[in-house]
C-alpha cells in the first residue's frame, strides 16, 4: 500500500526527453537544470584537461601528456576520416613525419621561432600528405589503408638509403619551447580546439557531405559534387591535424628523426578510437588518456608490458565493442531522477 | 525542330568486354517532353542512363546537351549542367535524416550559383530547402516523416527522395530510372501526378519503366531496346503494335507455334 502510495507521487523522468522532443539536433533548453545536463560533460571535459599539468606536476608526467595530445590529435583524424568519410587511414606515422620533419627543417636551416614553424609545418605537411595521397583516394576501405601505410615505410627507408635529412641521426638541435607550461597549454588548446571544431565541422553542410561520400559516394556524385575534392579536404583536415602534432614532437623533443615514421603513430590511435568508441570524436581522446599513461604505468613489469597491455586491449574489443564513450553516452541519456507527481 | 532538342544522342556504342550492351543507339529529345525507355531486362536500358550521365564511359559516340558535348564527362561535372538521374536501386545517405539527405545536393556547385554559400538565399538555409523540396515531392511537412533516417523510410519515401535529390539541383532534364518499380498500385497512383506536375514546371523526363500502362499516360514518345539496339521510336499506341517490340516482350509467334 505504501509503495503503492509512493509511486502515485513520485515517477521516474528522463532529463533528455525534454530536451529532445522539443528539438532535434539544435538545443533549444528552457531551463538551468537542461542546460547544466547539456554543459556538464562538456565542461568537465575541457575543465579536466586545463588542470591536467596541475595534477601531474612531474617532469615526467608532462611529458607524457604532451605525447597523450599528439596521439589525441593522431587519432581525431582518423576518427573523422574512417567514421565521416569512409577513408581508413593508416597514415598517422607519415602525417607526424613530415610534420616533424618539416618544423625541424623550418627552424634548423631558416632559423624560424616555434611560433612560426608549427603552424607552417602544419600547413606544408597537410599540403604534402594531401597531394601524395591524392592518387590513392579513388581507393576506399582496405586498399586505401594499404597505400596511406605503405608511405611512412617508404620514406623512413628512403631517408636512410639516401642518407637526407640527417640520415639515421635524424636533425638535431631543434629549437624547444620557453618553458613546460607553454608545451603544455599549447597542446591542451590545441587538442579541445581541434575536438570542438571536428565536432562542429561534421553537422555543418560540408560536414553532412562528407558523411555523404562514406554513405554513398554514387548518390554525391550524382548530387554534382566531385567526391575526390571533398575526400581531398578531408584529407586535408586530417593530415594537417597531424602534422601539428608532427611540429610539436620535433619541438619538444628538440630532435627530428626517423623514428616519427613509426608505426606507433599508425596502430595506437586507431587502437584509441576502438576502445573510446568510434563516430564520436570524444571517444579516441578519451581512448588515447587511457591506453598511453597505461603503456606508461606498465612499464614497471618490463618485457610483459606488451603482454598486459595487449590482454586489456582484447578484453575491451570483446567485452565493450561498442567503445567506452558511445556507452557513457548511452548511460549519461538514460539517466533518471524521481520528481514529484 | 533540331534547335529545341535538349539532350541529343548519336551513335552510343558500349562492350563490357564481350558483351555488346549499346550498339549505336541514338535519339533525340526535345525540351519539356516525357520520352520513355522501354525493354526486356538486359536490353541496356540502365547502361545508357549511366552513359549519358557519365557514370560508365561509353566505347565510342557521342551525347550533345543544348548542343554542348558532354561525351564521358564526369558525373558531378554533367549533374552540374542540369542532366541529373535517379538511382533504380535507391541511394540516399542511409545515416542521414531525409530532410538533410538533400543538403548535399544543395551544396552542389550549381545550387549554390542559386542559393548561395549559406544556402537558399532568401529561402531560409539549406535545411529549410530541403523541406521545402520534399513537401513538394510529397513528404508531409508536419509529419515526422522528413526527420526520419532514410534508412527507416518505406520504398515509395525512397523514390521520392531520388527525384528530390534530382530537385534539388534545379535540373533541366531527369533521367529517371524506374521510378514506379517496387511501389504498389496506390504509391503508383500518387507517383503520377508528381511526373506531370514536374513536365508542367517545363523540366524535361527521360524515363525508363516497365509498368507501360503508367508510363503511357505520361510518355509522348518512347523507344524499345533490345539487346543493347534501337528496335523503333514513336508514340507508345504505334510502338506497341510493332511486330519487333510484340517478339520482343512476349518472344516470337513463330517460336510459339512449335511449342
Amino acid at each position: 500500500m505504501n509503495e503503492q502510495l509512493a509511486s502515485a507521487e513520485r515517477r521516474k523522468e528522463r532529463i533528455d526527453r525534454g530536451i529532445k522532443v522539443r528539438t532535434e539536433g539544435i538545443y533549444a533548453v528552457s531551463s538551468w537544470q537542461e542546460v547544466t545536463y547539456l554543459v556538464l560533460p562538456r565542461l568537465t571535459l575541457i575543465v579536466g584537461l586545463l588542470l591536467l599539468p596541475f595534477l601531474m606536476p612531474s617532469l615526467y608526467w608532462n611529458r607524457v601528456i604532451s605525447i597523450v595530445g599528439i596521439y589525441v590529435l593522431l587519432a581525431l583524424g582518423f576518427d573523422f576520416l574512417a567514421h565521416y568519410v569512409g577513408l581508413v587511414s593508416l597514415g598517422g606515422a607519415f602525417f607526424i613525419g613530415v610534420g616533424g620533419y618539416t618544423a625541424a627543417i623550418l627552424n634548423k636551416s631558416l632559423g624560424l621561432p616555434p611560433a612560426l614553424t608549427i603552424p607552417m609545418a602544419t600547413l606544408c605537411g597537410a599540403i604534402i600528405c594531401t597531394l601524395l595521397l591524392l592518387p590513392a583516394l579513388p581507393l576506399r576501405g582496405v586498399y586505401f589503408a594499404i597505400v596511406t601505410l605503405m608511405y611512412p615505410l617508404a620514406v623512413s627507408r628512403i631517408i636512410e638509403a639516401l642518407n637526407i635529412l640527417g640520415g639515421t641521426d635524424g636533425i638535431l638541435g631543434v629549437a624547444s619551447f620557453p618553458n613546460r607550461w607553454v608545451e603544455q597549454y599549447l597542446i591542451l588548446l590545441i587538442v579541445i580546439f581541434a575536438l570542438f571544431g571536428l565536432r562542429r565541422l561534421v553537422n555543418e553542410d560540408i560536414g553532412l557531405v562528407f558523411r555523404g561520400v562514406k554513405d554513398n559516394d554514387q548518390a554525391v556524385r550524382a548530387s554534382g559534387l566531385s567526391i575526390t575534392l571533398y575526400k581531398a579536404i578531408a584529407v586535408f583536415i586530417a593530415s594537417g591535424l597531424g602534422s601539428l602534432g608532427g611540429a610539436y614532437l620535433s619541438h619538444i623533443y628538440m630532435w627530428s628523426g626517423i623514428s616519427q615514421f613509426a608505426l606507433d603513430f599508425s596502430v595506437i590511435p586507431i587502437a584509441a578510437t576502438v576502445i573510446g568508441g568510434g563516430g564520436t570524436l570524444v571517444g579516441p581522446l578519451i581512448g588515447c588518456f587511457i591506453l598511453v599513461p597505461l603503456s606508461e604505468f606498465l612499464r614497471a613489469f618490463g618485457p610483459l608490458r606488451i603482454v598486459i597491455y595487449a590482454v586489456i586491449l582484447v578484453v575491451v574489443i570483446m567485452f565493450r565493442s561498442e567503445g567506452i564513450m558511445v556507452y557513457a553516452q548511452r548511460k549519461y541519456h538514460q539517466f533518471e531522477r524521481w520528481v514529484k507527481v | 525542330m533540331s534547335e529545341e532538342a535538349i539532350l541529343q544522342v548519336f551513335n552510343v556504342c558500349k562492350a563490357f568486354g564481350g558483351i555488346q550492351a549499346l550498339l549505336d543507339v541514338s535519339f533525340s529529345i526535345q525540351k519539356g517532353e516525357v520520352f520513355g525507355i522501354i525493354g526486356p531486362n538486359g536490353s541496356g536500358k540502365t547502361t545508357l542512363i549511366n552513359c549519358i550521365t557519365g557514370f560508365i564511359k561509353m566505347s565510342s559516340g557521342k551525347v550533345l546537351y543544348k548542343g554542348k558535348d558532354i561525351s564521358n564527362r564526369a558525373p558531378n561535372q554533367i549533374a552540374n549542367l542540369g542532366v541529373t538521374r535517379t538511382f533504380q536501386i535507391m541511394r540516399p545517405y542511409y545515416s542521414l535524416p531525409a530532410y538533410k539527405n538533400l543538403v548535399i545536393p544543395l551544396f552542389s556547385p550549381r545550387a549554390r550559383r542559386t542559393g548561395g554559400w549559406r544556402g537558399g538565399g532568401k529561402l531560409g538555409d539549406r535545411g529549410t530547402v530541403s523541406i521545402d523540396i520534399l513537401e513538394e515531392i510529397g513528404f508531409e511537412r508536419d509529419s515526422f516523416v522528413p526527420y526520419k533516417l532514410a534508412s527507416s523510410l518505406p520504398t515509395g519515401y525512397l523514390k521520392r527522395l531520388e527525384l528530390a535529390r534530382c530537385l534539388a539541383l534545379r535540373p533541366d532534364v531527369i533521367l529517371c530510372d524506374e521510378v514506379f518499380s517496387g511501389l504498389s498500385m496506390s504509391e503508383i497512383a500518387s507517383m503520377v501526378p508528381l511526373i506531370e506536375k514536374l513536365q508542367i514546371d517545363g523540366i524535361t523526363l527521360v524515363m525508363i519503366e516497365h509498368r507501360l500502362r503508367e508510363l503511357f499516360r505520361v510518355a509522348s514518345r518512347v523507344m524499345v531496346l533490345n539487346f543493347g539496339e534501337k528496335l523503333t521510336e514513336g508514340v507508345p499506341e504505334e510502338v506497341m503494335q510493332d511486330e519487333r517490340v510484340k517478339e520482343a516482350y512476349l518472344g516470337s509467334e513463330k517460336a510459339s507455334d512449335y511449342i
